[in-house]
């Protein structure tokens, strides 16, 4: 009461957190995320048996490991990555432009329909191969010459059966008007996170329309691997990445209560992923039959985008800088941080590997799906971690459960994902090796076992994290709400 | 402009977006675009190393193979490799087994002609199988390097004719026993069976004097 001569001017200006915030969709979006995390994690952890001959459950059709490998990508992409960034989105974007989104409803119906989206591609992948062959299925691919699929499609990231994608593109449709909507109610120049955010709102939709339409429907061959190079290199890029790096932006100036550093190297950081992610496509595929010259092309925008990613690495660390002690003792600064230490790493490694000279050895080799743990893992698994981490304790109004188990979430996920990621580079290198010899084929599948075995260890101490946390969560709900600590923030 | 909602929403959005598709993906298919895409019927049309093998598969197991697909037709190798593709990506052998040959690496060596643009332009490889990673070898001449009853038992349990092969087995594709395939495990096998069926010849990497370490 106290404040009562100051308050209406705030209130005039600012509505208040709950006007803006739905707080039970954000926890919704973190639990039905971390649902898809867990049985993405298992996925994972099936195939990386099958591969050291661990597979317990060998010969059994729907768990058949070759489904569940694609469930595994699917699920971390739609499952886990867009849950995690809807949850952190709606209570960033409306706290950050003092509008709430455009509708709470919409805001649900979004939410449920997500769920069963990635819920029935996960089934029709698993299940879809053991029915594919009824005939008005084959009678349809036969008349259309079109690959109609009751399972999965062949396009990494693009598996969704054809019978879900349009309900797909709909819900990204409405997931993009529903944030537009208080983002352009804001006035004059927007803050930085919203140039991401906005941006990755449109480039989400074409992103997935162009990769579930052209290589399946358009065209085939050579030009549909050009295409499913953007596609997949593009979900990465344009869809993950600007999610990521917006909330960023709005976070970690938030926890450690300073403007970021540079707003030039802000700008040159946006601009510059904007034009040169896109362009780098085709090093996907390199040495294929798509033509050189843009194999060339896509090589040095990917040199360039590097150097874009170290101004944007700099600025943060230069907001950090005279806060460094933030790393040890806040938790989710720690997540973060520890998360662009890797990005600048995967973006280093990425500068070097999309040479010709390096394709030659790793492509095709376990070194390639390190670097992808690392980015989808190491870089914004841990940022979102952080992000909940941070936001879970204000929504259920009660502190952590424990903290230890919050730190042990933090140290069993970055360290297994580090042991695995150096694992999986040197296997690559090793296998690279391997068959550029023309040794017989079994010396590189033998010769990777203890790789491969490491990986499993590797593995299994991130899902322990992860259990850590699913059972902090748990209890940390069973306690009584209670005010939170003056200084808020998790401390470690 | 570069902080305004029309800017970061047209130029960045989509403006950055379309250029790079223009880019990227307009110009490969603007060079392209005059080469017709096969039907499965034309891959099969006098493909004698196909439909040999389709046959060989009527005549080892004439049961199985009259239940599932009848006469070892052309019309019938056509549906078969449609439906064979089609597990061959339903069950993720994709995510293991690349479909290209590269010019480096002596890959050549090991796996025969580097991989040309024209061995894509047909229905099958829609979306293109380039492939990803390799735990197992690329398979886009493995056409032919082995007989059908290989195929047959590797894909039942591939450790009893692959060294500590790591690949899953594949019951579901017989009835029982690896001399009962099913109409999927035919279809994949035939499917197995055209990956480069249409060169002149078998690359046999295994008899180079390297591979035998002389």
């Amino acid at each position: 009461m106290k404040t009562a001569a100051t308050a209406p001017v705030a209130t005039a200006a600012v509505p208040s957190h709950e006007e803006l915030v739905d707080e039970r969709i954000v926890m919704a979006h973190f639990v039905a995320g971390l649902g898809f995390l867990t049985i993405s994690m298992l996925a994972g952890i099936l195939m990386a048996l099958q591969l050291v001959h661990w597979n317990p459950l060998k010969g059994i059709e729907l768990l058949a490991p070759g489904r569940w490998r694609m469930v595994h990508t699917n699920a971390i992409a739609y499952g886990f990555l867009a849950n995690a960034f809807l949850g952190s989105l709606n209570w960033a974007i409306p706290r950050m432009t003092f509008h709430p989104v455009a509708s709470r409803a919409l805001n649900w119906f979004i939410f449920w329909a997500w769920q069963v989206i990635v819920l029935a591609t996960a089934i029709g992948i698993v299940v879809g191969p053991s029915l594919q062959d009824q005939a008005w299925v084959m009678d349809l691919a036969k008349q259309w010459h079109l690959p109609f699929s009751l399972g999965a499609q062949g396009l990494e990231w693009g598996e969704t059966p054809f019978w879900i994608d349009p309900v797909a593109l709909l819900g990204l449709a409405l997931v993009a008007v529903n944030f537009m909507v208080p983002i352009s109610k804001g006035k004059g120049p927007m803050y930085v996170a919203n140039w991401y955010f906005m941006a990755a709102f449109v480039w989400t939709f074409l992103t997935y329309a162009m990769g579930n339409l052209l290589p399946e429907y358009t065209v085939g061959g050579t030009s549909a691997g050009a295409i499913g190079g953007l596609f997949i290199h593009d979900l990465v890029g344009l869809f993950v990445t600007p999610l990521g790096w917006g909330l960023m932006y709005y976070f970690v100036p938030i926890l450690l209560k300073k403007p970021v550093w540079s707003h030039g190297l802000s700008l040159v950081g946006f601009w510059g992923l904007a034009f040169f992610y896109p362009l780098q496509g085709i090093h996907h595929f390199l040495y294929t039959p798509i033509p050189m010259f843009l194999q060339y092309g896509a090589v040095i925008s990917t040199i360039a985008v590097e150097l874009v990613v170290s101004t944007v690495v700099i600025n943060f660390f230069g907001t950090l800088a005279g806060r460094s002690s933030a790393i040890v003792d806040n938790l989710p600064i720690r997540y973060f941080y520890t998360g662009m230490v890797f990005y600048f790493i995967t973006c280093f490694q990425c500068a070097l590997q999309v040479t010709l000279t390096f394709q030659k050895l790793i492509h095709f080799t376990d070194w390639v799906v390190g670097h992808a743990h690392l980015v989808m893992f190491g870089v914004f698994s841990l940022w979102l971690f952080g992000i909940m981490t941070y936001l879970m304790p204000r929504i259920l109004h009660r502190p952590w459960w424990s903290h230890r188990l919050c730190v042990y979430h933090y140290w069993l996920s970055a360290g297994g994902l580090f042991v695995m990621f150096l694992d999986l580079a040197l296997a690559g290198v090793f296998q690279g090796y391997y068959w550029a010899s023309l040794q017989p084929w079994d010396v590189s599948t033998i010769g990777s076992q203890p790789f491969w075995i490491t990986r499993v260890f590797a593995g299994l101490t991130m899902f322990a994290g992860l259990l850590c946390f699913l059972y902090n969560l748990w209890m940390t709900w069973r306690t009584e709400p209670a005010a939170l600590p003056a200084s808020g923030v998790v401390s470690a | 402009m570069f902080e305004s909602k029309a800017g970061v929403f047209f130029i960045a959005g989509i403006g950055f977006f379309v250029l790079a598709f223009l880019g990227n993906g307009v110009v490969p298919m603007i060079m392209y675009k005059d080469r017709p895409e096969k039907t499965a019927e034309e891959l099969v049309e006098g493909n004698r190393r196909v439909l040999v093998q389709f046959q060989d598969l009527s005549e080892r197991w004439p049961e199985q193979f009259a239940a599932a697909f009848g006469e070892p037709t052309e019309e019938k190798c056509a549906e078969a490799l449609r439906l064979g593709r089609q597990v061959y990506i339903g069950e993720g052998c994709w995510h293991c087994h690349s479909q290209f040959v590269r010019p480096v690496s002596n890959e050549s060596l090991r796996y025969g002609p580097v991989s040309q643009s024209h061995e894509y332009d047909n229905e099958l490889q829609r979306p293109v199988m380039f492939g990803t990673r390799r735990v197992g070898p690329d398979l886009s001449r493995e056409g032919g390097r082995r007989g059908n009853d290989w195929h047959a038992v590797h894909f039942f349990k591939p450790s009893v004719v692959s060294n500590q092969s790591p690949m899953p087995e594949y019951p579901w594709f017989f009835d029982g026993s690896p001399d009962k395939p099913n109409r999927r495990g035919l279809a994949v096998i035939t499917y197995i069976q055209w990956l480069g069926s249409w060169l002149p010849e078998y690359p046999y990497y295994e008899e180079l004097a390297e591979v035998q370490g002389e």
